[in-house]
């Protein structure tokens, strides 16, 4: 008993300090590789020794400094990487001339600069969230597969060129500096918002949700708030996530099946959730110009704070999509942004402004654009239209609740 | 670390080049020696210039003019510099006068081989 005690305690503690773990072997010591290594191999000796002599009072630095001592036996033993640690020595140094953090020390917080590190622009975007999710979140590469549906030898494969590239090209393990870090953030922020979406929707399979990845996604939009708490994107990101999740509850039936917005039971929306949400969008939006993340939270803090979908502010949430448009001109957000004008002026108008994006190449192969037009349609009294678009919006959807959803749609307009 | 920039600039760009003026490539280059991370760069004649070597299986060589018109974009130069990162790299190639407008920098690193000796 006390033993499966130990290890439930040493899982969480793993959970909190393998990020941060991580990036502070490789500012250390520069490599992805061998960090991932010896913090694996730092985590084994913690299974063994803490059941029985207990968990020490800084697991932190006690992993820091197992993973430490391997790293630097590792890398006496091999003559190249020898010369390459008494160079990285050298540099760390010089850019740091502060003593490293040891065992009595807390666990020094590199994170920052591995979140920049893994959403490099350098780096192809498919794989920022991916690499966020490896080594900030610390998931498995398997983990990792499965989080975004790819086969696990893809996954390992991008995972491998994205590390080789960072090593071989030079991709620093730094904080970006003032004057570069706004047109740096946005990708940090990016990947983060990547990891949730595909928690949030999945992009195929079985469940509409994978509440476990947009949890995730929500703890390392804390990290990034907590190191960056002047950021007024970072605050409109996390709210974002809070406002969205809250209602993850009432998002599935019993049986996994899709509930849209209008028949959602609120009282099963997360209230704490959606309270510090809102507080966030305040921040977000206290200053000048806001970022589109925290217009994104102020729209969706409009849908959580409605008693229901017909006493929702559409007029407002319509006026933040126009102002979210002006700074983010996709064609996704205007296909929201033609829902909300459904809502405010009818099903005729949104329509209008739908059929005015058919020829959008980038929405071939959307699935909610056929979808949305389809509602609009059978909401309209065209039920062989809508019926049509139904079908359309079939031939392209992954997951199988969404799936059951339009299926469920067009019996009804089929009946009628 | 060594770091290539090689600018690129599109094929049917002709005499106007991107706007940049001899200057400002004389500018730029003076920068980077005074940096002192520049290590060597050329710019290239025309592509008109150019011309294809290929060792065909039988080892009979096949010389061409070109290549142009399937080229949209050309090599117009390069330089080699030496910087710490990827970061400085990038920044340097962002500098450059062949970065703006219609042209391009690919950065490449340089690969450092090790011979045992």
């Amino acid at each position: 008993m006390a033993g499966a005690e130990a290890t439930a305690g040493v899982e969480a503690v793993f959970r909190e300090e393998h990020g941060r773990l991580l990036a502070s072997l490789v500012h250390r010591f520069g490599d992805l590789d061998l960090a991932e290594e010896v913090a694996s191999e730092a985590i084994e000796a913690a299974l063994v020794h803490w059941p029985v002599d207990g968990v020490p009072s800084r697991p932190g630095a006690w992993l820091l400094t197992t993973a430490r001592r391997r790293a630097v036996d590792r890398l006496r033993r091999d003559r190249v990487l020898a010369t390459r640690l008494a160079v990285l020595q050298a540099e760390a140094e010089r850019a740091d001339p502060a003593p490293p953090a040891d065992a009595d020390r807390d666990l020094p917080d590199d994170r920052l600069a591995l979140f920049f590190t893994c959403a490099h622009p350098a780096l192809p975007a498919q794989d920022r969230g991916a690499l966020t999710l490896r080594f900030l979140a610390g998931l498995t590469t398997a983990e990792v597969a499965r989080a975004f549906l790819v086969p696990h030898a893809t996954m390992a494969q991008r995972l491998v060129r994205a590390k080789r590239k960072i090593r071989d090209a030079r991709i620093p393990f730094r904080v970006p500096g003032a004057d570069e870090l706004p047109g740096r953030l946005p990708t940090v922020l990016q990947a983060v918002y990547s990891v949730f979406t595909e928690g949030y929707a999945a992009s195929s399979g079985p469940d509409l949700q994978r509440t476990d990845l947009a949890e995730e996604a929500i703890r390392l939009a804390r990290i990034l708030r907590r190191l960056l708490p002047g950021e007024r994107e970072v605050a409109g990101l996390l709210g974002l996530l809070l406002l969205v999740h809250a209602r993850r509850a009432a998002r599935t039936g019993p049986d996994g099946a899709v509930v849209l917005l209008d028949d959602q039971d609120r009282a099963l929306w997360d209230h704490a959730m959606i309270d510090e949400g809102r507080t966030l969008v305040l921040v977000a939006l206290t200053g000048p110009t806001p970022g589109p993340y925290g217009v994104q939270a102020a729209i969706a803090a409009l849908h959580d704070e409605a008693a229901d979908v017909a006493s929702t502010d559409w007029p407002q949430v319509v006026a933040l999509y126009d102002v979210l448009l002006d700074m983010v001109p996709s064609p996704v957000v205007a296909l929201n942004r033609a829902a909300a004008v459904a809502m405010r002026d009818g099903p005729d108008a949104g329509l209008a402004l739908l059929d005015g994006l058919a020829d959008d190449p980038r929405l071939r192969g959307y699935h909610l654009y056929p979808a949305t037009r389809a509602d609009l349609l059978r909401r309209l009294g065209r039920p062989d239209e809508a019926a049509a678009a139904y079908r359309e919006a079939l031939a392209l959807v992954g997951t199988e609740p969404e799936r059951a959803h339009l299926l469920r749609r067009l019996a009804s307009v089929s009946e009628d | 670390m060594k770091y290539m920039l090689l600018f690129m600039s599109p094929a049917n760009d002709g005499e106007a080049g991107n706007g940049c003026t001899f200057e400002d490539w004389v500018r730029y280059d003076r920068e980077m020696k005074d940096a002192g991370i520049w290590v060597s760069g050329h710019p290239l004649q025309d592509l008109t210039t150019c011309t294809t070597v290929q060792v065909g299986p039988d080892g009979e060589r096949t010389i061409t003019d070109g290549p142009f018109a399937e080229t949209r974009e050309v090599l117009g130069g390069y330089d080699i510099i030496d910087v710490p990162n990827l970061d400085v790299a990038l920044e340097w190639a962002a500098r450059s006068p062949g970065a703006v407008a219609s042209g391009s920098v690919q950065v490449r690193p340089v690969a450092e081989i090790e011979v045992e000796v």
